[in-house]
């Protein structure tokens, strides 16, 4: 297991520096960072001036190992547009999406699964068919249309919950969390299921197609004949045994929630990394967006790495293969 | 691994149990009220910092125009009004002598006087500072007495101090504690003190301030012009709101007391819904187009071994063909204000003077082939496609337009991170037309001279903002002229002499001054500048 984990972290490492390496060529295509800057009379001379300060005059290599070797100290500069060092923004943005990015999953899961499985044992259902079309829906309309729509029924015409950000928050310390506010949730609930939608739908379907394999199989045939209660069959034998690739899809999942609230986040204003990042696009505040990249990057690493050990843990036979060997 | 035996039943109890639990709580609190005298305003960008020199940018300067004070102030009219100084007087034609209020006190307690003008004068100028433009570098700052500055000048300058309603004073000895004498600079190693924190002597004080999520002002109870406020507000909430669908949502919800910009397409929902308002008027900003008339072949034509924009006819037949009126009432939605000069009629006395080249395509095409052009030929357009108001929009109906004379447009439209990268003087002025907006940030004409139609080498130097190179020698000389008339009547003549050539030479096609759109709730009262600031002292709430 040790040896897994080390070669995974060293292959980690190399996706890190593909991706560092790939973020930081894109940024040559973004614009001029020293545009967004300043205001429209600044002269040119001192638009030269501050792009030598900031070093955007050096050859692209030496910006790339200065950048790699500062971020690998966690030094990601300073941003251009704020002014401040690009660590503590994010730091500060990361518990919002962490939240909003947990609270869609919950949404997902705990949602998904048991329509999954109630369309999965009962095929033909009405409510089956209405759960169908309902994901249907989910899976096709992009993100932001679902926000906006739902912005526009429960946030203008009923006006029962917030159009946008993040209601108030509670300082912990470290962590700025709107989990303990009434205003807190209720922002979160709009957000929430606009990023968790697509996921939901998803998950629904994989245990629907997992349920209505599984439950054609051999052992739900012998645990029927052994008299157990349908409740016992369907959920401790059944639905147990849909859960790996659930897992897995699931845990991809998140990276890609996590990665997708940029959208989401824009919408509802929400302050969150991917907010963040969206707007340093426009402006071209290099150092923010690379950054961003490198800490998604490495979340879907240390995801997927996740996923991979608790294959171990969900399923025996991996286990056993592996002491063989 | 017992944990992992646990029943998938097991895991549904608790998920549904979680949920269950965050909707309960949810509902069964409710919002905590706002005072009755917070007003809550959401703008599309965020206030990147509070440092007051850092950024040239209207929203940043206007915002932090509550905070911090200048020596000046413009009046809901835009009219220079008496602000930190209480009088001033122009001693001799090179020295200014301003006169400062006294009792005044930054929001620390410390008292306003000359050291903090003289300091503020420095560190305006300094390096980092992105406001140098409000004092020359050669202009000496001598203190006279502790509420008397004085500005001696190398040469006569009569625009002084039109650009000082947005130089705020800062505290000396505040600064010099905080380690805060540097201006703010994305070069900075440690975050600098001013850029997160504010002391100034206005109305208002920053009471906290999260960078890009909200920034809450604090009314100031020791304001010196507290006897004569004429605003009920106390609190102000400020929060950035990207998404333009989320922020007019943000309005009609009741949720915000006002947010701006709206875009054009929803101010007829804004104004019909209950209990809000579309609040518009023109802005300062005028939209037009450019030619490149300097190199002798265009980068970007079929046009071989000449330059068809060196030709005035050229340049009249584009300024013709296009049909100003269809892009207020089609692409603007009647909120624009077609232009006839480069320069708000708000900002020079005589615009009244001017009226556009009639719309005429067939007096165009005309131009056009007696310049020897009447088969028409091809040109690439630049264009922005996030910076102004339905920028785009303009770029593609002017393409349509220009079609009907036989030009062939290439419009290259792109995000305004990417269009400045390629126009402005730092990529060698890499175009042949194109849109751009343009604000005189000292209100005067002097400066659309200077930095538009002023002749440029082609390095850009003398007018780097000239992106096509107009160049009319009798136009600098009047500019050199302009730049030190103390009359302002003779000085005035002298503009409208300059702009007239500019006019009848078609330096560039001036197109309208876009509006500006503000969406406010019925309860609150406020007063809309055409500079597009937003001056808490105009807000009451009822």
């Amino acid at each position: 297991m040790t040896a897994f984990i080390l070669r995974r972290l060293l292959q980690a490492i190399l996706v890190m520096l593909v991706v560092a390496s790939l973020a930081f060529l894109m940024f040559r295509y973004v614009g001029d960072p020293v545009n967004q800057m300043v205001g429209v009379e600044t002269t040119p001379a001192e638009r030269e001036a501050l792009r030598e300060r900031l070093g955007l005059n050096e050859p692209i290599w030496l910006q790339f190992a200065r950048f790699v070797g500062n971020a690998a100290q966690f030094d990601f500069g300073t941003s251009y547009q704020f002014k401040q060092p690009v660590a503590g923004l994010i730091l500060e943005r990361l518990p919002a999406t962490l939240e909003l990015s947990i609270a869609s999953a919950l949404f997902a899961v705990c949602v998904g699964i048991p329509m999954g499985v109630y369309t999965g044992i009962r095929r033909h259902a009405w409510l089956s068919k209405v759960f169908l079309t309902v994901s249907l829906v989910g899976i096709s309309l992009p993100t932001f249309l679902i926000g906006i729509l739902l912005i526009f029924v429960f946030a203008v015409n009923l006006q029962v919950l917030p159009s946008f950000g993040r209601g108030e928050v509670v300082d912990l310390g470290i962590w700025r969390t709107g989990l303990l506010t009434a205003s807190g949730l209720k922002a979160l609930i709009l957000p929430a299921i606009t990023l968790g939608l697509f996921q939901m739908t998803l998950i629904m379907r994989l245990v629907r197609a997992e349920m209505l394999e599984v439950l054609r199989a051999d052992f739900i045939k012998f645990a029927r004949a052994r008299g157990l209660s349908d409740r016992a069959v369907n959920f401790r034998h059944a639905l147990k045994n849909t859960l790996i690739p659930v897992i897995t899809v699931t845990g991809l999942q998140l990276g890609q929630i996590i990665a997708f609230a940029i959208i989401t986040e824009t919408v509802f204003q929400w302050p969150g990394m991917g907010l963040l990042f969206l707007q340093a696009v426009q402006n071209v505040d290099i150092p923010i967006m690379a950054a961003y990249l490198i800490l998604i990057a490495f979340l879907f690493v240390l995801i997927n790495l996740v996923v991979d050990i608790l294959y171990f843990v969900v399923d025996p036979r991996l286990r056993v293969e592996r002491t063989v060997q | 691994m017992i944990e992992n035996r646990m029943s998938a039943r097991t895991v549904a109890r608790r998920c549904r149990g979680a949920l269950l639990g965050l909707a309960v709580g949810a509902v069964a609190l409710t919002a905590t009220a706002a005072g009755a005298e917070t007003f809550k305003y959401a703008f599309q960008g965020e206030l990147r910092g509070l440092d007051p020199y850092s950024l040239n940018e209207t929203f940043t300067l206007g915002t932090l125009g509550n905070v911090y004070e200048g020596l000046t102030k413009r009046g809901a009219d835009l009219q220079i009004q008496p602000g930190l100084a209480e009088s001033w007087e122009v001693i001799e034609p090179t020295r200014w002598r301003f006169h400062l209020r006294k009792d005044v006190k930054f929001h620390n307690g410390n008292d306003f006087t000359a050291d903090d003008v003289v300091f503020s004068a420095e560190r305006v100028r300094s390096k980092e500072s992105d406001l140098k433009t409000r004092i020359g570098a050669d202009v000496k700052v001598e203190k006279v007495d502790d509420h008397t500055v004085d500005f001696v000048l190398t040469a006569p300058n009569p625009i002084l101090h039109y650009e000082w309603d947005t130089w705020g004073i800062m505290d000396k000895e505040w600064a010099e504690a905080n380690e805060a004498v540097k201006v703010t600079s994305a070069s900075d190693e440690n975050p600098n003190y001013a850029s997160l924190n504010a002391n100034g002597t206005g109305p208002f004080k920053v009471a906290s301030h999260e960078t890009g999520v909200k920034t809450v002002f604090d009314e100031n109870a020791d304001w010196w012009n507290k006897a004569d406020k004429k605003f009920n507000v106390d609190r102000v909430e400020l929060v950035p709101i990207a998404s333009d669908a989320t922020r007019v949502a943000a309005l009609l919800s009741g949720e915000m007391d006002m947010v701006y910009p709206v875009p054009v397409q929803d101010l007829k929902r804004v104004d019909s819904n209950d209990g809000t308002r579309a609040l518009t008027g023109p802005e300062l900003r005028t939209i037009f187009l450019g030619m490149d008339q300097m190199r002798d072949e265009l980068l970007y034509s079929n046009v071989k071994g000449k330059n068809p924009f060196k030709d005035q006819r050229v340049r009249q037949a584009f300024y013709q063909a296009i049909d100003i009126e269809a892009i207020k009432q089609k692409v603007m939605r009647g909120l624009s204000e077609p232009a006839a000069l480069m320069i708000s009629p708000f900002q020079f006395k005589l615009s009244d003077q001017f009226k556009r080249h009639p719309y005429d395509p067939e007096a165009a095409k005309k131009l056009m082939a007696d310049a020897g052009y009447a088969d028409g030929f091809e040109v690439s357009m630049d264009c922005p496609n996030d910076r102004y108001v339905n920028d785009e929009a303009i770029c593609q109906a002017v393409t349509a337009m220009l079609a009907r004379i036989g030009v062939k447009v290439n419009l290259n439209a792109q995000p305004k991170a990417k269009y400045f990268a390629k126009v402005l003087q730092s990529n060698g002025f890499d175009t042949s037309f194109y849109l751009l907006g343009w604000t005189p940030g000292s209100f005067d004409s002097w400066n659309v001279l200077s930095n538009l139609m002023h002749c440029r080498t082609a390095e850009g130097s003398e007018s780097p903002f000239n992106l096509g190179g107009y160049c009319n020698p009798k136009v600098d000389e009047l500019t050199a002229k302009i730049l030190v008339e103390n009359d302002p009547a003779k000085r005035d003549e002298m503009i409208a002499e300059a702009f007239r050539m500019h006019h009848e030479d078609v330096g560039h096609i001036p197109l309208h001054q876009q509006g500006l759109a503000w969406g406010v709730s019925d309860n609150i009262d406020l007063v809309q500048r055409a500079d597009n600031q937003l001056m808490f002292y105009h807000v009451n709430k009822k």
